[in-house]
C-alpha cells in the first residue's frame, strides 16, 4: 500500500514539474512588443495603420516581432478589456491605443510610462499641435501619450429633407428654438420622418453626453466641472434648461422614439439606414461621421458629399461666441511595464510617422494633430466637410478627465434616460444628478452655482 | 497499530484530492478572492487600481443606502421566482406528466422542441430571444399579422419577456429531470390508488409528488442557483435598462465593477449575491434532509 502511496505522489509532483515547465521561454535574441488596439466591423482605420507600422518597423528592426492584438468590442467593452489587461504586468501591452478621457486616471493607477525623456529626442514632437499635447499630459505635468487624432461635433442633416420641408439652405441656427422650430416644420410636413435626433438615455454610453447633452449644457452656459476650484458643478439652472430641451424634443416626438434611444445600437440605423434613406431630418454627431460614409466606410453612400450638410451646435440663445462642440480624441500610450521601453516607443514614432498619421487620419476622418498633416491637401480635400468640422477646434471644449468621470457621466446619462422616458421632470432629474454627484465626490468637491 | 491505520485512511482520499484541489482553485477562491475585494476600495483604473487600500464594510454601507440595490434585489427575487421556481419548475412538470400519456409520437415531437432551447448555447439562445421580443421581432410581426396591438416588450415590459425567455431556454431541464423521476413511481401504487377510486389529479398530488418530492427539491435547488447567476440572457436582451427596469443582482454587479470601474462595491453586490445563493442552497437541502427517514 504505502509504495503506491508514494508512486502517486511521485506521479503527482512529476505533473507540477512539468507543468511549471510550460512557460515560454524567449529564445535569445528575438523581441516582441504587443500592441492592443480597438477594432469593429465598421471601424477598420487603426487596424490598417497597425499592419502597416508593424511591416516598416519589423523590416527596418530585425528580430523584433510586432504581435498586434485587435480588441474587438464596442468602445465601453474596449475600455474594460483593456483596463483588465493593464491591471497585470504579465498581460499589459507593450503599445495601446488610449482615450484621451482615461489617460489622468491610467496614469494615477500607474499604468502609462512618462514619456518626456523620450519625445525629447524625437524630431516629430515639435509638429504636433500644441492644443492637442494637452491631452497626454497626467496632473504632475509630465506626458504620457502621444494625440493619434481629435474630433469634433456639429449637426448634420440631410438637405433632400430640409428642402421638402420648405427649409432654406445652408441652415446655420442660432438658437435652440431655431432648433425646435425647424424640427416642428419637418415634423408637420412630413410626419414619417424623425425631424431632429440627439442621443439621449444610457444605451448609447459617451455618445449621450458627447453628442448631446454637453452641447446643450455648455451652450447654455453652465458646465460639468470649475477647473479652477477643482470642484463638480450642482444646481446649475443650464442644467435644467438642457434636460427641458430634451423634453421637448421627446416629449413633442421631434426626436426618435425613447425605446430606440436606449438602444445601444441606435447610431447604426441613424448611419445605415435613417440618414441615407432620407427617414432622418438632422442628428448631432462627429466630425467622423464621413468615415462612415466614404469609399471603404462601413456604410457606404457616395451621395452624402452632396446630400448632407453640416451646422455648428448654437448656445441656448445665441450668446457668444455662438457655437459650442465638444472634442474627444485617442492617444498611443506604452506600458508602464513594458520590458523594452525603447523599442516599444520607438514603434509608437513609426505608428504616428507622417505617412501613417496621414493614412489614419483621413480614413477615419478624424482632425488632425500633426501640423504637417494638417496641411496636406490630400487631408483637407478628404471629405467636402473637413474645414467645417476642424473650425469648430475653436469653439470645442473636453472632458474633465478625472477618475471621477465615469461616475458623474453615468449620472448624466441617467438623468436624460429619466427624462425622455417621462419618469422625471427635468427639475427632479436634475435634483437627482446633484444628489448622486455629492454622493460620487463628497459634498466638499461639489460648488453650487 | 495506530499509523498504518491512519495511511490508510489517507489513501482511501488520495483520489478525490485532485477533484478537491480543483474546487478550491477554481471555487472556493475565486469566492474567497471577490469577498476580500468586497472588503476594499479596488478600482479598474485610477490611485486604487493596483494598490487597494482596504475599508471594511464601508462598501456593503453604501450598497445598503443605494437606491438601485432594493429594485435589482426585487428583479432578482422576481425573475427567479417568475422564470425558475413558477415558470420552469411547473411547465417542466407538467410537460413530464403530459407526455407519459401523449402518443410516443406527439411526446418525442414537443421534447425535441423543447430540449433545442436548452442545446443553444446562451449567447445564440439570448440573440434569437432578442429578435423574437425586438420591436420588429418575431411575435410583434405575429401580433400584427393577427390584427393585435404591437408592444414594444424589451422596453414596455422587459421583465415578461427576460421571464418568458429564461422559461423557454430553461424547461427543457426541470421536463428532463421530471421524466426520469415519474419513470421511478412504482406503477403498483398509483394502480392501487386507481383501485380505490382516486381522480388523475389526486393520484398526482397524494401520489406522484410526495414519491418524487426529493426530486423536486433538488430540481428547484438547481434551477434556482442558475436562474440567479443569469447574465448573458439579460445583457443581450435589455443591458439592465431600460432605467434599471431589468438590472437583476448579476447585472448590477457587471455593471458597478466594470463600466464604471468600481471593483470594490462590485464584488460586494457579487457576495450579496452569492449569499443569496448559499441561503436558497441550504434551504432546499434541509427539504432533501427531512424526508429521509
Amino acid at each position: 500500500m504505502s509504495r503506491r502511496v508514494s508512486l502517486t505522489v511521485s506521479l503527482l509532483a512529476a505533473a507540477v514539474l512539468a507543468l511549471s515547465g510550460c512557460t515560454p521561454a524567449d529564445p535569445a535574441g528575438s523581441k516582441t512588443i504587443k500592441v492592443a488596439y480597438h477594432k469593429t466591423d465598421s471601424f477598420t482605420a487603426l487596424d490598417t495603420m497597425f499592419q502597416d507600422a508593424k511591416k516598416e518597423f519589423e523590416a527596418a528592426n530585425q528580430g523584433v516581432t510586432i504581435d498586434l492584438q485587435p480588441i474587438q468590442a464596442n468602445d465601453d467593452d474596449y475600455g474594460t478589456k483593456l483596463a483588465l489587461a493593464l491591471r497585470s504586468p504579465s498581460t499589459a501591452p507593450d503599445v495601446f491605443y488610449e482615450d484621451t478621457f482615461k489617460v489622468r486616471s491610467d496614469v494615477d493607477a500607474g499604468y502609462l510610462l512618462n514619456l518626456d525623456s523620450r519625445l525629447k529626442s524625437w524630431e516629430d514632437w515639435d509638429k504636433f499641435d500644441a492644443g492637442a499635447k494637452e491631452a497626454g499630459k497626467a496632473d504632475d505635468g509630465g506626458t504620457y501619450a502621444v494625440p493619434l487624432g481629435t474630433d469634433t461635433r456639429a449637426i448634420w442633416y440631410n438637405k433632400k429633407v430640409f428642402e421638402a420641408a420648405g427649409i432654406a439652405l445652408p441652415w446655420r441656427p442660432a438658437t435652440w428654438q431655431d432648433i425646435l422650430d425647424t424640427a416642428r416644420k419637418i415634423k408637420s410636413s412630413n410626419p414619417d420622418v424623425i425631424p431632429f435626433n440627439m442621443y439621449a438615455g444610457k444605451g448609447t454610453g459617451e455618445g449621450t453626453v458627447m453628442q448631446g447633452f454637453y452641447e446643450l449644457l455648455y451652450g447654455a452656459g453652465a458646465g460639468l466641472y470649475d477647473q479652477d476650484a477643482k470642484k463638480w458643478v450642482v444646481g446649475s439652472a443650464g442644467f435644467k434648461d438642457s434636460l427641458t430641451f430634451l423634453q421637448t424634443l421627446y416629449g413633442e416626438n421631434l426626436a426618435v422614439t425613447p425605446a430606440d434611444a436606449l438602444d445601444p445600437n441606435v447610431w447604426k440605423k441613424v448611419f445605415g439606414d435613417w440618414f441615407p434613406k432620407g427617414k432622418l431630418g438632422a442628428t448631432v454627431e462627429g466630425s467622423y461621421t464621413p468615415s462612415f460614409w466614404q469609399k471603404g466606410g462601413s456604410y457606404e453612400w457616395p451621395a452624402y458629399a452632396q446630400d448632407m450638410g453640416v451646422a455648428p451646435f448654437p448656445t441656448e440663445n445665441g450668446g457668444a461666441p455662438g457655437a459650442v462642440s465638444m472634442s474627444g480624441g485617442w492617444t498611443l500610450a506604452v506600458g508602464a511595464d513594458t520590458k523594452q521601453p525603447d523599442l516599444a516607443f520607438k514603434f509608437l514614432t513609426t505608428a504616428l510617422n507622417e505617412k501613417n498619421s496621414l493614412s489614419f487620419t483621413v480614413a477615419s476622418s478624424q482632425i488632425a494633430v500633426r501640423t504637417d498633416v494638417a496641411a496636406d491637401p490630400g487631408y483637407q480635400s478628404a471629405n467636402p466637410f473637413v474645414k467645417d468640422v476642424s473650425s469648430l477646434v475653436a469653439v470645442t471644449r473636453y472632458r474633465p478627465a478625472t477618475s471621477d468621470y465615469p461616475r458623474i457621466s453615468a449620472a448624466v446619462q441617467e438623468a436624460t434616460e429619466a427624462v425622455i422616458t417621462g419618469k422625471r421632470t427635468p427639475e427632479q432629474a436634475a435634483a437627482d444628478y446633484d444628489a448622486a454627484v455629492t454622493g460620487i465626490v463628497g459634498g466638499d468637491k461639489t460648488l453650487r452655482k | 497499530m495506530p499509523a498504518p491505520h491512519h495511511r490508510r485512511q489517507f489513501a482511501r482520499y488520495l483520489p478525490v484530492l485532485p477533484a478537491v484541489v480543483l474546487l478550491a482553485v477554481f471555487l472556493a477562491g475565486p469566492v474567497l478572492w471577490a469577498f476580500q475585494a468586497s472588503l476594499t476600495n479596488a478600482g479598474l483604473t485610477g490611485r486604487h487600481a493596483r494598490n487597494p487600500e482596504w475599508v471594511g464594510l464601508e462598501n456593503y454601507q453604501r450598497l445598503l443606502q443605494d437606491p438601485v440595490f432594493p429594485l435589482s434585489l426585487a428583479l432578482t427575487v422576481l425573475f427567479v421566482g417568475g422564470s425558475a421556481i413558477l415558470g420552469q419548475n411547473i411547465l417542466g412538470l407538467a410537460l413530464a406528466v403530459l407526455m407519459r400519456r401523449a402518443r410516443p409520437a406527439v411526446s418525442a415531437a414537443v421534447g425535441t422542441a423543447v430540449v433545442a432551447a436548452w442545446v443553444l448555447p446562451e449567447i445564440v439562445a439570448a440573440f434569437a430571444a432578442y429578435a423574437f421580443f425586438s420591436n420588429d421581432g418575431t411575435i410583434n410581426q405575429l401580433l400584427g399579422g393577427l390584427g393585435l396591438a404591437e408592444v414594444d416588450w424589451l422596453y414596455a415590459m422587459p421583465m415578461v419577456a427576460l421571464i418568458l425567455a429564461n422559461v423557454w431556454r430553461g424547461t427543457a431541464f426541470s421536463m428532463l429531470v421530471y421524466r426520469a423521476a415519474l419513470g421511478g413511481v412504482p406503477a403498483e401504487l398509483t394502480e392501487a390508488a386507481h383501485m380505490d377510486g382516486a381522480g388523475a389529479w389526486q393520484r398526482l398530488v397524494f401520489i406522484t409528488l410526495p414519491v418524487i418530492r426529493g426530486t423536486i427539491a433538488t430540481n428547484l435547488m438547481l434551477i434556482t442557483l442558475q436562474t440567479l447567476a443569469v447574465f448573458t440572457l439579460i445583457w443581450v436582451m435589455t443591458a439592465g435598462g431600460p432605467a434599471n427596469g431589468s438590472s437583476t443582482l448579476p447585472v448590477m454587479a457587471y455593471q458597478e465593477a466594470f463600466k464604471f470601474g468600481d471593483i470594490g462595491y462590485g464584488t460586494a453586490v457579487a457576495s450579496v449575491l452569492i449569499l443569496i445563493g448559499a441561503v436558497f442552497g441550504a434551504a432546499y437541502l434541509r427539504l432533501l434532509r427531512e424526508q429521509k427517514p
